[in-house]
């Protein structure tokens, strides 16, 4: 098998099937979310607050005061990993291109050195925020397997896109068929590893948002 | 350069035979360097390569055509005439080629054997044309199957030199379903040095130039993993290509007439193959290094690369799904929901089974439990 060959194979069936396993896995577990159900809250909301889960999607999700006192290497890291990947994913031409094929919608992509330093800077923080993650004892204690394997699935397509960018360690088509293979493991475990926070997250953050505002300490 | 008439006795070297047509020493010292640049040498090594040429007898070269479409040979016509190239044509004795040659039928398959006698272990041996091995009637020369006659004539073969996509893996002939159960030189022959010059067709320069470097060194050219001649296959066209910048800037043409496309901006985004084909095309060029695909406003199709009909659709960009459709998704969205729906039924059977197995704690019960 020539590294062409496995290049159509990671872009054909092996693709097909981590693309299916991904929309099937989301779609299951946001309708077992979703279906799990409340209770009706039968008491009365303590503050009358409308707006207040949709306000808390959006005040998460910025820099809190007193971060960089608190914990400057998580909240840093995070943002610049968060920012990095997501200027990756959806801002490099050829993942563009790749969403339109899927999706039908389109945008232009940004100037492939600026998606590059982004991608760097996103894996440099990736590398940094394991380490302290191992080094934290707090942390160390809360991590389990699904913490580092979520990491090891991010962090693959990220090297593997750099390297076949670059023509770094291996010939281009090989590597490219080896990104598109660690590409189609991240989207098939999403759904079922704790990087299902990629669809979870507003909906968890919207909920507390909500209920929060019902028992009078709305955002 | 002068016409170069068929002489009535063959001269011993090349360099006899320049002598007698009348090339100069300059003109030939001038085609050296251009061949030593081609072929990745320095500089220096253009009067060694002049030196090496002159002196060398005529190669003895037998030119095979199996499942083809002759354009190998189109192209490598296309490389000598009128340009200094031609010399190519001089340096070897190109004993047996079915499209070239002016015998026919027995007079023709003789002219091939007594090559085979006379230069045994020492001719070269082109192929252009996959081998079908799924019935040897598919492809028959002089009643001999393809098979056979690879067979027969690459025993005594210095080296050989599989032009062409077809004789270097398989090419469109072996292209699903692949018919005629095609194969390429390399998967019959395993006794000889094999030069894969892939290409459909491949470049003309690229295929003279290995045969120019076969006659230089006696040698076969550094080859990488696929067998391909390093100094021609060693990047790929995308690295090459002068519209690599825009792919950089992320300016890319989206339809073959729109203004991006007008202004030469990258044709990635409409199927362009170039970043995993390797070949000489963006920096030698076709037609005396007029134009090449990409130059012309068409992607590369990769057509030097293996298997490259069956390597998703043409016009698709190399980053997007070969088979994947939104009706594939939708269906796994449906499967989703079905999921769910048997996993929500599941939970919520096992949240009432637990509200009817619970048992109301009373006071009598922690009573007991105290005794």
């Amino acid at each position: 098998m020539s590294h062409l060959d496995l290049l159509t194979f990671a872009r054909g069936s092996a693709l097909n099937w981590a693309l299916m396993l991904c929309v099937a896995g989301v779609v299951l577990r946001l309708f077992e979310i979703f279906a799990l159900g409340r209770k009706a809250d039968l008491a009365r909301p303590r503050t009358v607050s409308p707006g207040s889960g949709w306000r808390t999607m959006a005040t998460r999700s910025l820099p809190p005061e007193g971060m960089l006192k608190r914990d400057p290497v998580t909240y840093i890291g995070g943002y610049v990993f968060h920012l990095g990947l997501l200027v990756t994913i959806f801002f490099f031409a050829p993942h563009v291109e790749f969403i339109r094929s899927m999706t039908g919608l389109g945008w232009p992509g940004l100037p492939a050195p600026l998606v590059d330093a982004l991608a760097v800077a996103a894996m440099m923080a990736l590398g940094i925020l394991l380490a302290h993650r191992l080094n934290n004892p707090v942390k160390r204690m809360l991590s389990g397997n699904g913490d580092y394997l979520a990491w090891a699935l991010t962090l693959l397509p990220l090297l593997t896109g750099y390297l076949a960018y670059h023509h770094l360690l291996s010939e281009y088509t090989l590597m490219l068929a080896l990104h598109l293979f660690s590409a189609g493991l991240l989207l098939a475990l999403l759904p079922f590893t704790k990087l299902f926070h990629t669809f979870s997250l507003f909906i968890s953050r919207w909920y507390n948002g909500d209920i929060s505002a019902r028992k009078g300490v709305a955002s | 350069m002068k016409q170069a008439q068929q002489p009535e006795a063959l001269p011993g070297t090349v360099g006899e035979g320049l002598a007698q047509r009348g090339i100069s020493r300059r003109e030939f010292l001038k085609f050296c360097t251009s061949l030593a640049a081609l072929l990745a040498l320095p500089p220096s090594m253009a009067s060694a390569v002049a030196e090496a040429i002159s002196k060398a007898r005529r190669q003895s070269v037998i030119w095979l055509s199996f499942q083809e479409c002759t354009g190998c040979t189109e192209s490598i016509t296309r490389s000598h005439s009128p340009t200094l190239e031609n010399l190519i044509f001089d340096l070897i004795s190109l004993d047996y080629h079915h499209t070239l040659q002016a015998a026919s039928a027995e007079a023709a398959e003789h002219a091939r054997e007594q090559a085979m006698q006379d230069n045994a272990g020492k001719y070269l041996l082109v192929v252009d044309g996959s081998i079908p091995l799924g019935n040897p009637g598919f492809s028959t020369i002089a009643g001999i199957s393809n098979h056979d006659m690879l067979v027969e004539t690459a025993k005594g073969a210095a080296a050989i030199v599989a032009v062409g996509t077809c004789a270097a893996f398989g090419g469109i002939p072996k292209a699903d379903p692949n018919p005629t159960g095609a194969v390429a030189v390399g998967d019959i022959v395993k006794d000889k040095p094999i030069i894969n010059v892939p290409g459909c067709p491949p470049i003309p320069v690229v295929m003279t130039g290995v045969l120019a470097h076969f006659l230089t060194f006696g040698s076969i050219p550094e080859l990488d993993e696929l067998g391909r001649p390093k100094s021609f296959y060693g990047e790929t066209i995308h690295d090459r290509c002068y519209r690599r910048p825009f792919y950089d800037q992320g300016k890319f043409a989206k339809s073959f007439d729109d203004e991006a496309a007008r202004k030469g901006w990258c044709l990635f985004e409409l199927g362009c193959k170039g970043p995993v084909t390797y070949n000489a095309c963006a920096t030698t060029k076709w037609n005396d290094g007029t134009s090449f695909p990409i130059q012309s406003g068409h992607g590369c199709i990769g057509c030097s690369e293996p298997n490259f009909w069956d390597a998703g659709p043409l016009y698709k960009a190399l980053s997007m799904p070969v088979s994947a459709t939104p009706a594939m998704l939708g269906t796994a969205a449906a499967a989703g929901v079905a999921a769910g729906v048997v996993i929500t039924w599941h939970n919520r059977s096992a949240k009432a089974a637990a509200k009817t197995a619970h048992e109301k704690v009373t006071v009598q019960d922690l009573a007991r439990e105290d005794k």
